[in-house]
């Protein structure tokens, strides 16, 4: 028998791993899958939860979350594309137009 | 057999995630991805979620990620530069996300003992529970979620078009 709290501390690890990719990395793509790493993290969580309390509302929950997810990088790739089409390069730094 | 399972999964899973941060190419970084993806798969079937291993192989490890390798390829991207990175980032960013780590593991070593256990004799959620739910209790959101796909699909095409064209 594994205790839950394993499980439930390995999601933090993989969300504050995501949280610090989000920060450290330079390249668009790359801190875009530091939020991918983050829904990730969430999602073992609620998966943890919905084994403990014997609920299948948490499951579905996830599974929302990946469709979700699923039409963010969609959406999110295609705003990409269309970055790298007008400022040809994807460096975070170098698209700040809005930024004080 | 559960404990070996875990152990070698959530490796993989740390390890997948640390070498994300460490990769400055891009494609490394989403091949690293993948492999956490997978590996929370069998964690999810350690937990008695079937249906949504299979869901994390198929839309995770397999289309979202197939997305991100194609763009990476699409647009050539090389490697990351290095630069002194932001300011904000670095005097809030850190102390916070340590400082929500922190709590959240403080938490959950505190309910250690209300939370109980996983075993593998718990057994997997029968299908049929779950599709009861996700298509009575649920019909809304999920008919509502068919939509936003919708949405993002013509999104996603009218972005991604060149400008120009017709």
């Amino acid at each position: 028998m594994i205790p839950a709290s394993w499980y439930l501390i390995l999601s933090a690890v993989l969300f504050s791993l995501g949280v610090i990719g989000f920060l450290i990395k330079r390249s668009l793509i790359t801190v875009f899958m530091s939020i991918e790493l983050m829904l990730n993290a969430v999602n073992l969580s609620f998966v943890t939860f919905a084994h403990q309390w014997h609920s299948v509302k948490g499951q579905i929950f996830v599974f929302f979350v990946m469709m979700v997810a699923a039409a963010e990088a969609a959406v999110g790739l295609a705003i990409i594309i269309a970055i790298f089409r007008a400022r040809a390069t994807l460096n975070v730094d170098q698209v700040d137009l809005m930024k004080l | 057999m559960h404990l070996i399972l875990f152990i070698i999964f959530a490796g993989f899973c740390l390890a997948g995630a640390i070498n994300l941060l460490l990769q400055t190419h891009p494609i490394n970084s989403a091949l690293s991805l993948i492999v956490v993806m997978s590996s929370l798969a069998v964690l999810y079937l350690l937990l008695g979620a079937e249906f949504l291993a299979i869901a994390q192989i198929i839309v995770y490890a397999g289309a979202v990620m197939v997305l991100f390798t194609f763009v990476v390829m699409l647009l050539n991207v090389g490697e990351e530069e290095k630069t002194h990175g932001s300011k904000a980032a670095k005097i809030i960013g850190f102390p916070a996300i340590v400082a929500a780590f922190s709590v959240l593991t403080t938490v959950i070593l505190a309910i250690q003992n209300k939370l109980g256990g996983v075993k593998l004799s718990d057994g997997v959620t029968p299908m049929t529970e779950l599709s009861t739910v996700l298509f009575r209790d649920m019909l809304l959101p999920f008919e509502l979620t068919s939509v936003l796909i919708l949405v993002a699909i013509l999104g996603a095409v009218a972005l991604a078009r060149k400008e120009g064209h017709r």
